[in-house]
């Protein structure tokens, strides 16, 4: 192990420089590569001409580690898949759980994901925009940004005990019913989340120099955007009208009613604002599952100590905060999974980086990399 | 060696120098104990609650520590997050780049042994003591901000007891009394330090 360790193969350039071209290592520890991403760079002058990202710095296996655990097992797992918004993938294994098994949910369990994602979706708006803020100098931002985030944190850590691995969404429903004066300060974070938006819409997309830095940096083409895979708010900054919340809906999303923001230029600052207009939507969505949410169980009632489908694969996907999530099932009859795929959206937008990077200056490409909102634990699962 | 190092050896071996130096051991803990600054080695989930900890609710800055994402200019390396085999030597390389004196506080399950990752993968490194001196080891999955605070008040302690003179440990703290000493389990109003991270 300890040789293993102490090879230190990974910076040698595998790329031999041309004499007019300066190849940079960016990573895999940068502050601003949101997470352990490297990337090469080559340089003419200041000029990007070839940003090649390298991933893997975080796989862990999550994958394979999934065939040894029973179907309950494998959730807390993929907590830490999207450790910015682990309901997601909570949500997303399970819905391709209780589609292999055939689960019925109840519906009060319905509401309480949608309640829950909505919120985990702000949350990692949240940590998103402040992020690639403080990359191009707007710190305040990220303050004022990550405030909000932690009093979505707070409200799950009332819920269900965690402020970041909350293994809250189960196969056949959720582990804890919401606690008394729950709902009431949620609505109350909905009202003030609100006022914060616009403080944040004033504080740093009226500002001149974010958006200097932002637009027309990094165009995607709506052609691009179908074409590469790409998902959420990268494709809709692009015009792309996708949104598996309307489009290929689940749940009970056909209930609420809600907008699908989307930009027209394709650039940073496009993405970034759907990422803001998103923010109002799930407030809106929040309310609304809350209004509408019955009392009733919170479980499928029957559900076996251990699950065992029948023989067979599904697939089942949802739109998180970075795009379509999806995971693919397959099950030989036993209580463990016979294999795990994990689609992950952050994966694909990633892929984007070379093409979106080209041409542009080199602090340019960290402006792009925030824009793509990458989660490392997701990319490299 | 450095010109502290070389003092220390100095005085330990002169007449009397026993008591020069445990007077300059205690200036020179309490001024590396009350100014560490972080480098947030920050790989995966536990970097969220690093990132959280030097925020307004938490505000790391009051413990006079401050993350800089820059090991020339840390003192002591907070490794959060699950270090695969691919990522260590990166880690060790900018253990290596920080300056002496230079310390490791564990921040997770993953960086202790693996975690959640010891039993059935092939890419996890089974714990950063593999290659790494750790100073603090942090349980938790991820650990609250208040035990990352608490575990850079433990990292205190243990400065306390070090000595510039070469394999000498001191008894004791701080021996200098400033204004503003507080520790975490005194502004509670507890007997001890708060030991943190307990969930419910």
């Amino acid at each position: 192990m300890a040789a293993e360790i102490g090879q230190d193969e990974c910076f040698v350039n595998e790329v031999e420089p041309s004499v007019d071209e300066l190849v940079v290592n960016i990573g895999p520890s940068h502050p601003s590569t949101h997470g352990v991403c490297r990337v090469i760079v080559r340089l003419d002058g200041e000029v990007v001409t070839k940003a090649e990202p390298v991933i893997g710095y975080l796989h862990r296996g999550i994958e394979k580690m999934a065939e040894n655990r029973t179907y309950l097992q494998v959730v807390p797992l993929t907590d830490r898949l999207d450790y910015v918004g682990s309901m997601y993938a909570n949500w997303a294994y399970c819905r391709a759980v209780e589609r292999l098994a055939g689960i019925r949910v109840p519906e009060r369990a319905e509401y309480l994901r949608v309640i829950v994602c909505e919120m985990q979706r702000i949350a990692s708006h949240m940590m998103s925009l402040g992020s690639a803020a403080a990359d191009t100098g707007a710190f305040t931002m990220f303050i004022y940004a990550f405030d909000q985030r932690e009093r979505i944190v707070e409200a799950f850590e009332e819920l269900c005990g965690a402020r970041l691995t909350y293994n809250y969404v189960r196969p056949g429903g959720v582990s804890f019913d919401i606690p008394e004066g729950w709902a009431e300060s949620v609505l109350a974070f909905c009202r003030d989340h609100r006022t914060a938006l616009d403080d944040i819409d004033a504080l740093y997309f009226g500002n001149v120099i974010a958006r200097d830095r932002m637009k027309g940096v990094g165009v995607l083409s709506a052609e691009d955007a179908v074409a590469w895979g790409a998902s959420g708010p990268v494709a809709r900054g692009s015009g792309v009208n996708w949104d598996l919340r309307k489009h290929d809906t689940y749940s009970v999303y056909p209930r609420f009613d809600f907008d699908v923001p989307t930009g027209t230029n394709g650039d940073c600052y496009d993405r970034a604002r759907v990422r803001l207009f998103e923010c109002y939507e799930s407030c809106r969505i929040i309310e609304q599952a809350l209004a509408q949410m019955e009392p009733g169980p919170i479980n499928a009632s029957g559900m076996p100590r251990l699950l065992a489908p029948r023989p067979g694969d599904a697939y089942d996907h949802i739109e998180s905060a970075r795009g379509s999530l999806g995971v693919y099932l397959v099950s030989d009859g036993s209580v463990r999974p016979y294999r795990m795929k994990v689609r992950s959206p952050a994966f694909c937008n990633l892929a984007l980086l070379p093409m979106l990077a080209e041409g542009h200056m080199l602090s340019d490409l960290v402006v792009i990399l925030g824009s793509l909102d990458p989660v490392f634990g997701e990319v490299d699962r | 060696m450095a010109l502290i190092d070389r003092l220390g050896e100095a005085l330990e071996g002169g007449q009397g120098g026993g008591i020069i130096l445990s007077t300059v051991d205690s200036l020179v803990d309490w001024a590396r104990g009350k100014s560490l600054w972080a480098m947030p080695m920050g790989t995966a989930c536990c970097a969220m609650e690093l990132i959280a900890a030097s925020f307004n609710k938490f505000d790391f800055d009051r413990h006079g520590t401050f993350p800089r994402p820059d090991p020339r200019h840390t003192d002591v390396m907070i490794v959060a997050g699950t270090i695969t085999k691919k990522m260590a030597p990166a880690v060790k390389r900018l253990y290596e780049q920080m300056a002496d004196p230079k310390w490791v506080i564990a921040m997770g399950n993953c960086t202790i042994s693996g975690g959640i990752f010891y039993y059935d993968t092939y890419s996890v490194v089974r714990g950063i003591d593999e290659f790494l001196p750790v100073d603090v080891y942090l349980a938790g999955c991820p650990p609250r901000p208040e035990s990352l605070q608490d575990a850079v008040l433990r990292l205190r302690e243990r400065i306390a007891t070090e000595s510039i003179a070469p394999d000498r440990r001191r008894e004791g703290s701080y021996t200098l009394p400033m204004p503003g000493d507080i520790s975490l389990g005194a502004r509670l109003g507890g007997s001890g330090p708060d030991t943190g991270g307990e969930s419910r």
